[in-house]
């Protein structure tokens, strides 16, 4: 599950392409694989919030997390479950909380993204960034049959990360995960 | 004046203590909302974006502590401090009152909030609070919509919602200059670069209010005497109640934690 995933995530594979560091391996394999509590389809690494697994300047294994929004509740629940992935896999590490540069749904995974959709809920459209106009519609595909004729019952959804829609074709309601 | 005087002694301290507590208590007013909403999606939708509030006071309280440096973390800031030492702006500690008022209240505050951040992140000489302003800017970018397009829809609504919506207005718009006020720590911190100066951002509020409330149907009322004092601590009579909710539990069981 080391694939190398998008926009600066730091694997076990540094950039002259030496992998000789299999104890900094198991601890991004044990962090990366980390499922995420309230969206538990995607990992820490599919949403893009595992931002490194490193060693300080000690020799000390660091596994930075960043949060999805400031008040994101399930924040401590994942660096416990990170910290317990690391001890399981027997890796002595120290868990970060990193906030700059801010979380961006730009770093969701492809696959996080298919794996959302198969989940039920709405990937992100388009990428994040510039502020849309008041009662600007975005196109939402509905995740379970497709369809774009979907609303929008409410940008604020069951968690802080996600919006809620309907679908009128199938007639389903469905999360639809907003972009920031 | 006093009260104040003695806060001042460290300005980044000060500055970043004025932006926590505006959203502390601007978080907290809205969670006061969480089930009694008029639909259940705004339910969601308030306590949502008081989470973010709360989230971003968070942050703010702990880089606050962390410069004054003196082992006071975010609960001390947040739970044991006395009316007086709270340095938010009158207008977000005024009432819900109804939902006119609420969102009115969003509005203004995220009008001004969110072109705050993106210019702090862009700029500040602080990079923990830029890390924070531009994680913050996303979220005020949802509440502003948000609450913008409530009071389009309720000025340009049935000639009941129009009245309320006016009235809300009314109620809270000479609390709006306080936002653009210069206290003497946050001029420092102006003068240091980890703040934008509020003046530049006047433009584009002014743009954003003006746009909803022409699409609204509303009417800027002419303010004769702002409301200020909440940077100095002298805060409404509702401020004390709102404390007294948010305190308790520390008050009654000091350093319980859950």
């Amino acid at each position: 599950m080391s694939a190398p995933v998008q926009t600066g995530q730091t694997g076990p594979v540094d950039a002259s392409g030496k992998a000789a560091d299999l104890e900094l391996a198991r601890a991004y394999d044990a962090a990366s694989t980390v499922p995420d509590p309230e969206v538990p389809c995607v990992t820490v690494a599919d949403l893009g919030i595992l931002r490194g697994v490193t060693r300080d300047a000690d020799g000390r294994i660091v596994v930075r997390l960043t949060p999805t929004y400031s008040g994101c509740p399930a924040v401590i629940a994942i660096e416990m479950a990170v910290q317990t992935a690391l001890l399981e896999a027997g890796v002595s590490a120290r868990v970060e909380r990193v906030i700059s540069p801010a979380w961006t749904t730009d770093w969701i995974t492809k696959e996080g993204r298919e794996k959302l959709r198969a989940y039920g809920i709405a990937p992100p459209a388009g990428s994040s960034g510039g502020r849309r106009a008041f009662f600007a519609e975005d196109v939402i595909a509905c995740p379970r049959c497709g369809s774009s004729r979907t609303t929008k019952i409410s940008e604020f959804g069951s968690t802080a990360c996600k919006a809620h829609y309907r679908c009128d074709a199938c007639a389903e309601p469905f999360d639809y995960f907003k972009c920031i | 004046m006093g009260f104040a005087a003695t806060a001042r002694e460290d300005t980044g301290f000060r500055a970043v203590l004025e932006l926590a507590d505006d959203c502390l208590v601007l978080g907290h007013r809205l969670s006061e909302w969480c089930g009694h909403a008029p639909t259940l999606e705004e339910d969601l939708a308030l306590a949502n974006m008081g989470l973010d509030l709360l989230g971003q006071a968070r942050a703010l309280y702990a880089h606050a502590g962390e410069i004054e440096g003196k082992g006071r973390g975010e609960d001390d800031l947040a739970f044991l401090r006395r009316e007086r030492d709270y340095c938010n702006c009158l207008l977000v500690e005024r009432p819900n009152g109804d939902f006119a008022v609420t969102m009115a209240r969003q509005l203004y505050f995220s009008a001004f909030m969110q072109p705050f951040w993106r210019a702090l992140a862009a700029s500040s000489s602080d990079a923990t609070l830029a890390g924070i302003a531009a994680k913050a800017e996303k979220e005020m970018a949802y509440h502003l919509r948000h609450s913008g397009e409530w009071v389009i829809r309720l000025g340009d609504g049935t000639e009941e919602s129009a009245e309320r919506m006016q009235a809300a207005i009314d109620e809270l718009h000479r609390y709006t200059g306080e936002m653009f006020l210069i206290s003497p720590a946050r001029r420092d911190a102006i003068a240091a670069g980890i703040l934008p100066d509020p003046e530049t951002l006047r433009p584009e509020w002014e743009r954003t209010i003006a746009t909803v409330f022409a699409e609204a149907g509303l009417t800027a009322p002419e303010v004769r005497v702002p409301q200020t004092g909440g940077r100095d601590g002298l805060h409404g009579e509702d401020m004390g109640h709102l404390l007294a909710e948010l305190q308790f539990m520390q008050r009654a069981y000091p350093g319980q934690t859950w």
